[in-house]
């Protein structure tokens, strides 16, 4: 998420509560909603060009996967055509990998299942450790493989193995790490492709949602007939062909 | 080391829906108001606009318009013998932030509580016996009645200008509407929203069943509208970003839409954002609140003298400060004394989610937080609870919000989560489920509770809030219960496959269930048993008044907003023709 609006806002407030006797960075509003033009910081659009988190082998581990858990077919392009690792390495290189707005602060515990989250590694850590022991599980096992390296079904045969907690690969916590992928893998394929993912919306063309179009009105007197227009991003029309250069 | 600020009268604590209510009348009364919110300002075409609102990542997933927990959590528990352990990251529940609060981020669901839910224990005795109502029950009335908040839960409505059909009014029964509903003096101020596909299949399907279903009473609204404070509302585009999300288009009523723009510019009124209240100070005999210690984002901690404090924010927080500030004797489950944290409830919920045919095209994303046909037959006391075996129930809701497709694209049982199975049965339903989806009632009980913990500390380092919670049986019963009514309509709605989603194992924070946290610090008649009289004015503190769900001493099958808006108002009215003529408690202990 973009930083730079909060501390224009900082900024704004850094002289309200003069008044009080004293810099704050706190905000008075009185007598007026205060409003700015284009204050509303939209995200910014991912751009093209290398990683900012992933090593080239973290991201090529990354396509590979998300190709195996969305594989392209006949139905549209799979998870790693789509850009699912762009997008987590975006994702990563922000505040969600570094779980910077989440309670971080020990003694950590294991706790039960019912109470949740309870990891002191943030998920940029989780993923290189836990794709650094795929890999080596891979290399000694599939003669000098990575996981990119494997045919499809053996990487499927080992997601099955991660996925139901019974992969044996040292330096790895199966369920926990294979929840977080399929939820970030998801998350790349249908949010908005501001984010990196969903290229030429992908997941979204899949379902028939049709996006941000903000105004179905003209669709109430017209129940169990099918939406017809084609979906449209946060960035507008023009996305539509949009694609991340590499 | 803090400063001290020129004296106000009148400190609001939290500016949602509450605090904006309150401190509008009151500055309204001629009072001078000071409201401090914990974070950041926020307005519809500032925060809001349609070209970033409808982003699913970034509200639904990343949470972005909630309290993070960085700055403020709690600790959980199932059961007093566990250690509780911090919430990192929000799942079963998703406390709002901010100006506006969760009246920013809801749904729009507006009820009004049945009568028999204010007096549900008295009730439930005379009509079941007191040997009937569950193990370690906590149960206790509210000291109001359906019919002294009838005005209230009237001029809330017309604030948010509820788009609904009355099922009840003045004693007539109205067809369309609920007929189990309290009476009313008057309509819904705008029509009911125009239903979509799913909600009126289920409609028919539910009269099949011999139910009476009624539109949803909806804060998204049907037409435009101007409320009573001149503030004016827009018809909803049925966009499917309610929840969760800020609408950008002045159709949810929200103090942003409905509060603020009259709120603000009232010469006697001042909002200070990013400040977080710390405690209630007290006079050196603690009888009396003499103000607010805050901390702003610079860590300078300031000292804002009031003659009188509201507790506007959210309900876990009202109950924390109350605690953190030495405001009323504190809870003890072992020996069942005290009143700070006691009948902490929370919400059942489940329903069934239906995979329907070809023939079908239920088009998921059209929709909004309240549009969506209700039954209510099964709520309240509306049916008979002996052959039941619990006490409490569940309306029924056919309620399609959104398909926004991180989230919300399901499948049916058996089908794999991830390859080419999964893709092609995610493209083949997405069009084609329903649901019909049940909210139910949780009573209070000995060992469901809030206190504060004895590890864990927030960025201020004062101790978080500890959560102790799990579903008695009485709860699990219902759930089973409600479910199974829920299969029952989506067959009638003619579902090829039924999903079950009902309580199974022990309550867990990780998946989203309902932001309706309820109780902690409860209204009542007794000064034993709550924290503040039916005037929500705290019996320990008389120049204390207390808002929100943490009042509520049991919660309902219904969402709670309603009776939070009626509270706000009837405190409000308390404070100013009761308690400002003559300052001191408006009930004898």
């Amino acid at each position: 998420m973009p930083d730079a609006p909060t501390s224009r806002r900082l900024l704004l407030s850094a002289t309200a509560l003069i008044a009080l006797g004293g810099p704050a960075a706190a905000r008075s509003i009185r007598g007026a909603l205060p409003w700015s033009p284009n204050e509303a910081y939209p995200p910014p659009r991912v751009t093209a060009g290398g990683w900012l988190y992933f090593t080239a082998e973290e991201a090529a581990s990354i396509e590979a996967i998300a190709n195996r858990l969305i594989p392209a077919d006949a139905l549209g392009p799979g998870g790693g055509e789509a850009g699912c690792a762009i997008y987590l390495d975006r994702q990563l290189a922000g505040p969600y990998g570094s779980s910077s707005w989440l309670y971080m602060q020990g003694p950590f515990a294991r706790g039960t299942p019912e109470q949740g989250l309870q990891d002191e590694r943030p998920p940029a850590a989780l993923y290189r450790q836990s794709l650094s022991a795929i890999n080596a599980h891979c290399r000694a096992r599939f003669g000098g493989r990575a996981f990119p390296a494997l045919s499809p079904e053996e990487q499927d045969a080992l997601l099955h193995a991660i996925d139901e907690g019974r992969s044996g690969i040292a330096g790895l916590e199966d369920k926990p790490f294979f929840e977080m992928l399929l939820q970030n893998v998801m998350e790349g394929f249908f949010a908005d492709p501001i984010y990196g993912g969903n290229r030429d919306m992908a997941g979204w063309k899949l379902l028939g949602f049709p996006g941000t179009r903000y105004d179905y009105r003209e669709m109430l007197d017209r129940p169990n007939q099918p939406y017809r227009d084609p979906p449209v991003p946060l960035s507008g029309l023009r996305a539509a062909s949009w694609q991340v250069a590499r | 080391m803090s400063r001290r600020l020129p004296p106000t009268d009148v400190v609001v604590v939290g500016l949602g829906w509450t605090g904006s209510i309150m401190s509008y009348e009151l500055c309204r009364a001629g009072l001078r108001v000071t409201a401090i919110e914990r974070g950041p300002w926020r307005d519809t075409p500032t925060d809001f606009p349609p070209t970033t609102a409808p982003d699913e990542l970034r509200y639904s997933i990343r949470h972005d318009l909630f309290v993070r927990p960085a700055q403020e959590t709690l600790t959980f528990r199932n059961t007093m013998n566990q250690t509780a352990l911090p919430i990192r990251r929000w799942g079963s529940f998703l406390p709002g932030n901010g100006v506006g609060g969760a009246g920013v981020h809801w749904n729009g669901q507006t009820w009004r509580w049945h009568p028999w839910d204010f007096t549900f224990h008295s009730s439930s005795v005379a009509r079941y016996g007191a040997d009937f109502l569950p193990q370690d029950h906590m149960m206790q009335d509210w000291g109001i009645t359906y019919e002294e908040l009838e005005e209230s839960f009237d001029r809330f409505e017309y604030l948010c200008g509820i788009s609904g059909k009355a099922g009840n009014l003045g004693g007539q029964l109205q067809p369309g509407g609920n007929p189990f509903e309290g009476s009313r003096r008057r309509d819904y101020p705008t029509p009911p929203m125009q239903m979509t596909a799913a909600p009126q299949l289920f409609a028919k399907a539910a009269t099949e069943l011999g139910w009476k279903p009624f539109p949803q009473p909806s804060a998204n609204l049907s037409q435009a509208y101007t409320n009573p404070y001149g503030c004016k509302l827009a018809p909803c585009t049925y966009c499917g970003f309610c929840e969760r999300f800020g609408c950008g288009n002045f159709s949810k009523s929200s103090p942003q839409t409905c509060v603020l723009p009259v709120l603000v510019r009232h010469p006697g009124f001042e909002a200070r954002t990013e400040c977080q209240v710390t405690r209630v100070n007290l006079s050196r005999d603690g009888k009396r609140a003499t103000g607010v210690t805050y901390v702003d984002t610079a860590g300078q901690e300031w000292e804002q003298p009031a003659a009188l404090v509201l507790l506007c924010a959210y309900q876990l927080f009202n109950v924390r400060l109350l605690l953190l500030s030495g405001i009323g004797k504190p809870y003890n489950p072992a020996t069942g004394e005290g009143v700070v944290g006691r009948n902490y409830a929370y919400q059942v919920t489940g329903g069934a989610t239906g995979f329907f045919g070809q023939d079908k095209i239920f088009n998921p994303f059209i929709g909004a937080g309240s549009v969506g046909m209700v039954a209510d037959e099964f709520n309240a006391d509306n049916f008979d609870h002996g052959p039941a075996g619990f006490v409490g129930g569940a309306s029924l809701a056919c309620i399609l919000t959104n398909g926004r497709p991180i989230t919300n694209r399901p499948v049916p049982p058996d089908t794999p989560r991830w390859g080419s199975e999964w893709k092609r049965a995610t493209r083949d339903n997405y069009n084609r489920w329903a649901a019909v989806g049940l909210q139910g009632s949780v009573m209070p009980y000995r060992g469901n509770y809030l206190d504060l913990d004895p590890t864990y500390k927030d960025s201020n380092g004062l101790p978080l809030l500890r959560m102790t919670f799990d579903f008695p049986e009485n709860e699990r019963k219902l759930s089973r219960f409600a479910v199974d009514r829920c299969v029952e309509a989506v067959r009638a709605m003619g579902a090829h496959t039924v999903r079950r989603n009902e309580i199974s194992g022990p309550y867990s924070i990780v998946p989203y269930q309902s932001t309706h946290n309820t109780g902690g610090a409860i209204m009542g008649s007794d000064p034993k048993t709550s924290v503040a009289n039916k005037y929500c004015q705290v019996w320990d503190v008389p120049n204390v008044f207390l808002s929100g769900a943490s009042l509520f001493p049991m919660n309902a099958g219904f969402n709670p907003t309603g009776p939070v808006g009626a509270l706000a108002y009837w405190a409000a009215d308390a404070i100013r023709d009761r308690y400002l003529p003559n300052p001191g408690p408006l009930v004898p202990a």
